[in-house]
């Protein structure tokens, strides 16, 4: 029966109605994904990302779980694809401004910002020496520093480096651009604004760790022993601060016993009334790696419900059967310091036994929760969000979608199959316009 | 053959800092009359002209680029239709090993000489086209099934939606109310599948044929034969991709047992109390009185191990709906939930929390001790671990247990019928799901152009049905695209290359078709291998697999493999130069030695690295020929094999491990030591690995002497 396909329409080509371009605003692991899936269906992308490189949160993590393999090893396939693949197009350090249009025809505004070095770079490194001018790591959510001038990460994509204009003096200083033998630096760039068409638009910005400063209760920011779990990614990254040793941030030393503090901020109506989906998983994570680090170190993880849906649930048991890694559920109360030992004191209650605990401990690593990025100002048009800064699917604009945890906190998994949704609806809005 | 070669030596980024490249221009230039060779000070910027003048004014149609690793500048450096070969002089020789020294020249002229080999023996691929059907085979239309269609459709393909009941919406069509989707995520939702069925059957191009069933499919993406019986008869259809969506079913009673289902009358399943719902007659089945105190068990607790892969977070919330639905139905009705663990992530939360405000919905942890009935039929808990304060004792007119959602992949032999060497099912997880890299490619199955979406996946959600349907038909639709243009699928998208076997010397062993993770070999009636190269993956393992080394491709052969490990210059009667061959995977080993380099460090330069497609890709005769040839040690640099593989091929790392006892063998043979030959695990972030672990091999060899085959 060759005749099934007949009456459907045929591929179409890109009129003036119509753009076969798909916009990506986004370039982590949903953007990104997203943006494979559409092109090699034979589509346009062009993918918006306000880094100096792809890959977003994910190039920061460590490992994944359950596999607990190395985020880079499928960006490296990814990044791979997208260079053998002429119909991906990517800005990095641009944002989008404005999304404007109808479906099958938008158009899209772009502010570019200066990286201040363009694509004659080789990323030799020859500058980073010569640079003066420093700037806390934000790679690594601030533990260390890099120079004003710099290289996010080592597998960063694109190898470009770029100028932090926040640290640097520019054209005051200039040291880089003596230096550089492929006249790479420019300093006198400046943002520039474009326009662009597209079909339709997805959106995958992505989230932001929840501030833990804002949790009075648990000492973030006040002891230097208290981190965040993303920066519990970084301190057992190779590529982190420590290269890879879990030391504590105050004194250096290792940490022989740590304390995971779930829902720091997550499913509390003072902070964050949802459930951040991802961090009981995470928190068992990183236990592994405290545990790989220190064999006689302890985990202990206080959750109120451990969230480990479906075939997770083996990856709990398989991290639980290590006899140094406990889980209490119950509800920290107060972290503080002891002014003597210079070790924490972790208060909470403990449900099973109805009663309260005491952990004097080494290290302290707040769960604490996803954010959505749109919180920091979303693209003027029409996009709707929710209370909680998500995209709101059914009031946005036809030919606008979400993806990852730009419509609700998820993991890398559900990013990677909402991005391969999103591209499909995508590409139905581009064939739906053009044959109207 | 190549035909006219060009080499290009770059002297940029600290290069001709590091080794003598005028050495190596001249090295070229004998190794390759008749074509230019040049230098710059960076080949990657205005002189990238250089190279392509010479191309295309001078007839050069394969390109050697000694300058960057291939990781960087892969546009700069396409010059299509030329062949272009990179040898990497800078993250792997100059940003890793003293300057000047003479063994890092000679790693970087044994890397130009590989370079040249590879350049000389690689011949343009010859795509394989064929004409192509563009239509996609939806099986199951639940809701997964329907929203691939849906999207299908509307991208312009034909569809043929092929459904086991007489009705359409599967599992969708059956539920009463859905979980909120919308602010303030407290309400339940009507479904929208009628609307959803309407949509698909106002679509064009779509055959719906339903009371059907897939009984036997045959071929490759873009020319795939299906059978399908109905109640009307048989119809045969060709279809260029399949998505597989033929949902779960709910465990049997067996698996409650414990719980007293079909033992007491008033015990449910959450699938039954659904049915009533829908019905508006939630009521007990031993005396059909309304059921006014219910409660609900999530079976998720410690002792429920054979439930926790097919529940998931959907067992929790859909305790939570039916809770509602039991106070919407009665006035003063009761309900109450008792879990392990509670799952409502992301914005479920808010739905939970609306929950736990209705002062008639009762939520604990607790673990039924016992369980028992009384003489009016209402079933006795005996609740432990509970929050209320020690055990408790609750009489109720209704228990309902969750449901497990066991996927239907692990019914028979699956709802395709493949005619496949390999088996008629798609491979599997222990769980039944369908097997898949599920982090990095969910939708992908081992059999290319077959994808999966919905419970057969996992357990999950409506919307997450929908969604995945939307995926899998987009995955389909590309698998169409890229077949239609000869192209490889994911992993190695776009490949145009494809393995050829040299038949004359096939034994017929079947090693290959057995091997293959993705079931692309057939055997004909000679019992000779048949590739269907649609369905290849171009990951070689076929080629690791043979033992007569007849597979090869145009750009990756055996040949070409052993005449790179040839090229290498190895000194003799010098113990302070041993000669290493590391065969590194390309998509993780080999980035990790570039990262060694971009941070600087140091490892042995007298370790020669081969990239390969995959570990699976390297036959153990290629390991025993290096060996012959006079290689001191091989490394064999891979990923992770076993339940958490991370191979993109599933199991190519782990092929290699079972071929290291034929590697082990002709070591034996040759009466040398095994530690000679070696599988390291070596993950793209580990590049802070690679000094000691090189660099401990390197001592493992020269305590164990040279390799006394040197010079033979």
């Amino acid at each position: 029966v060759s005749n099934v396909s007949e009456g459907a329409a045929a591929k179409v080509p890109a009129t003036p109605e119509v753009s076969r371009n798909i916009l990506v605003i986004g370039g982590g692991i949903a953007g990104v994904s997203a943006a494979l899936e559409a092109a090699e269906a034979g589509y346009d992308v062009t993918i918006i990302e306000k880094n100096p490189y792809l890959g977003g949160r994910v190039a920061q993590l460590y490992r994944y779980f359950p596999k607990l393999c190395p985020p880079y090893c499928g960006l490296e396939i990814n990044f791979r694809r997208i260079k053998d693949n002429p119909m991906i197009r990517f800005h990095t350090m641009a944002e989008v401004e404005k999304i404007s249009g109808r479906p099958g025809n938008f158009d899209v505004a772009v502010v570019l910002y200066p990286r201040y070095v363009n694509d004659r770079c080789t990323a030799c490194n020859a500058c980073v020496a010569a640079c003066p001018s420093e700037r806390p790591n934000a790679f690594n959510f601030g533990l260390g520093k890099t120079k004003a001038i710099y290289l996010a990460h080592e597998m960063a994509f694109p190898m470009k480096y770029a100028i932090d204009d926040s640290a640097c003096k520019l054209t005051e200083c200039a040291k880089c651009v003596e230096v550089c033998e492929y006249n790479a630096i420019d300093l006198g760039m400046r943002p520039k604004t474009m326009t662009l068409k597209a079909g339709a638009v997805i959106i995958a910005t992505g989230w932001d760790p929840y501030d833990a400063a804002r949790i009075d209760n648990l000492g973030f920011g006040k002891y230097p022993d208290v981190i965040t779990n993303v920066m519990m990614e970084r301190l057992a990254a190779p590529n982190g601060p420590t290269k890879g040793k879990i030391l504590r941030p105050s004194n250096g030393r290792e940490v022989e016993s740590a304390v995971f503090v779930q829902c720091a901020g997550s499913r509390d109506q003072n902070h964050l009334g949802y459930c951040s989906a991802i961090c009981c998983l995470a928190s068992l994570k990183e236990a592994t790696y405290l545990r790989e680090r220190n064999p006689g170190a302890r985990a202990h993880i206080f959750y109120i419900d451990m969230r480990t849906p479906g075939t997770y649930e083996f990856f709990q048991r398989k991290v639980l059967s290590d006899e140094h890694i406990a889980i209490m559920k119950g509800k920290v109360a107060k972290i503080t310091e002891d002014p003597a030992t210079r070790r924490l004191v972790v208060e909470a209650e403990d449900i099973l036994s109805a009663g309260k605990t005491r952990l004097s401990v080494d290290l302290v690593v707040l769960a604490s929760g996803m954010v959505s990025s749109l919180a920091r100002g979303a693209p003027a048009g029409p996009v709707a969000l929710d209370g909680d800064h998500f995209v709101l699917a059914a009031q946005t604009g036809a030919g606008i979608f979400a993806a990852g945890c730009a419509k609700a906190p998820v993991d890398v998994a559900t990013s990677v199959q909402d991005a391969t949704a999103a591209a499909a609806m995508a590409i139905e809005t581009i064939q739906t316009s053009a044959r109207r | 053959m190549a035909k006219k070669t060009g080499v290009y030596v770059c002297r940029g980024c600290g290069i001709a800092d590091a080794i003598d490249t005028q050495k190596l221009v001249r090295l070229a230039t004998a190794a390759n009359p008749g074509g230019p060779v040049r230098t710059s000070p960076a080949f990657c910027l205005e002189d990238a002209r250089l190279i392509r003048s010479d191309i295309e004014q001078h007839g050069v149609d394969s390109v050697v680029v000694a300058a960057c690793s291939l990781r960087v500048n892969t546009d700069v450096f396409r010059f299509e239709p030329a062949f272009v070969e990179r040898v990497n002089l800078r993250e792997q020789v100059a940003w890793s090993h003293p300057a000047g020294h003479g063994e890092t020249q000679s790693l970087a002229e044994d890397n130009l000489r590989m370079g040249l080999v590879r350049a000389h023996k690689a011949s343009p691929p010859k795509p394989y086209i064929e004409a192509n059907e563009r239509t996609v085979l939806v099986v199951g239309a639940g809701a997964a099934g329907i929203s691939a269609a849906i999207s299908a459709a509307r991208s312009g393909f034909g569809v043929v939606l092929v459904e086991k009941e007489v009705e359409l919406g599967g599992y969708a069509a059956r539920l009463h109310k859905q979980f909120p989707t919308r602010p303030p995520y407290e309400g339940l939702e009507a479904t929208d599948i009628a609307a959803q069925i309407r949509d698909l059957r106002s679509l064009p191009g779509v055959m719906i044929l339903t009371g059907s069933s897939v009984q036997e499919i045959s071929g490759e993406p873009g020319r795939f034969s299906v059978k399908i019986q109905g109640g009307t008869g048989a119809t045969e259809v060709t279809v260029g991709a399949i998505v597989l969506a033929t949902g779960w079913r709910p465990a049997g009673p067996e698996k409650y047992e414990s719980y007293g289902l079909g033992k007491y009358p008033n015990v449910v399943t959450t699938a039954d109390l659904e049915a009533m719902a829908a019905k508006r007659q939630i009521s007990r089945p031993s005396d059909q009185r309304p059921a006014r105190r219910v409660a609900f068990v999530l079976c998720d607790g410690p002792r429920d191990d054979a439930h926790l892969a097919y529940g998931g977070n959907v067992s929790s919330l859909v305790a939570l709906k039916q809770a509602t639905y039991v106070r919407a139905q009665h006035t003063g009705a009761v309900a109450y939930i008792f879990y392990e663990d509670m799952q409502t992530p992301g914005q479920y939360e808010y739905f939970y929390k609306s929950v736990q405000r209705d002062p008639g919905i009762l939520l604990s942890r607790a673990q039924v001790r016992r369980l028992s009935e009384d003489r009016d039929r209402n079933v006795v808990l005996e609740l432990g671990d509970t929050l209320l304060g020690g055990d408790i004792q609750l009489v109720v007119d209704l228990l309902v247990v969750a449901t497990d959602m066991v996927p239907s992949t692990l019914d028979g032999e699956g709802a395709l019928g493949l005619k496949y060497l390999q088996g008629r099912n798609v491979p599997t997880t222990p769980f039944g799901y369908v097997d898949s890299h599920f982090i990095c490619f969910p939708y992908e199955t081992r059999r290319t152009g077959v994808y999966s979406a919905g419970a057969v996946r996992q357990a999950m959600d409506l919307p997450s049905a929908t969604r995945d349907g939307r995926a899998a038909a987009l995955k389909a639709m590309q698998s169409i695209e890229k077949s239609s243009a000869g192209q490889a699928v994911h992993p190695r998208a776009g490949d145009l290359t494809y393995p050829g076997f040299f038949m004359q010397k096939c034994t017929s062993c079947g090693r290959c078709t057995q091997e293959c993770p993705f079931g692309a070999l057939e055997l004909n009636e000679k019992k000779n291998p048949v590739l269907n190269t649609n369905r290849c993956r171009r990951c070689g393992i076929c080629m690791g697999a043979c033992p007569v080394q007849i597979i090869s491709f145009n750009d990756y052969s055996v040949d070409m493999l052993s005449s790179m490990i040839r090229a290498v210059d190895i000194p003799e009667g010098d113990e302070e130069k041993p000669r290493i061959l590391a065969l590194a995977c390309e998509n993780d080993a080999y980035p990790a030695l570039d990262m060694a380099g971009i941070n600087r460090l140091q490892y042995p330069a007298s370790v020669r690295v081969i990239p390969v497609r995959c570990l699976g890709s390297v036959n153990s005769i290629l390991i025993a020929d290096a060996v012959s040839r006079g290689f001191d040690g091989v490394a064999l640099l891979g990923c992770k094999p076993g339940e958490d593989y991370q191979c993109h091929f599933i199991r190519g790392s782990e092929l290699l491990q079972t071929r290291m006892g034929n590697v082990q063998e002709t070591l034996e043979r040759l009466a040398l030591e095994p530690e000679r030959v070696k599988v390291m695990e070596l993950a793209i972030s580990e590049s802070d690995r690679i000094p000691a672990m090189l660099g401990d091999f390197v001592n493992v060899i020269k305590a164990v002497g040279p390799n006394p085959m040197k010079g033979f």
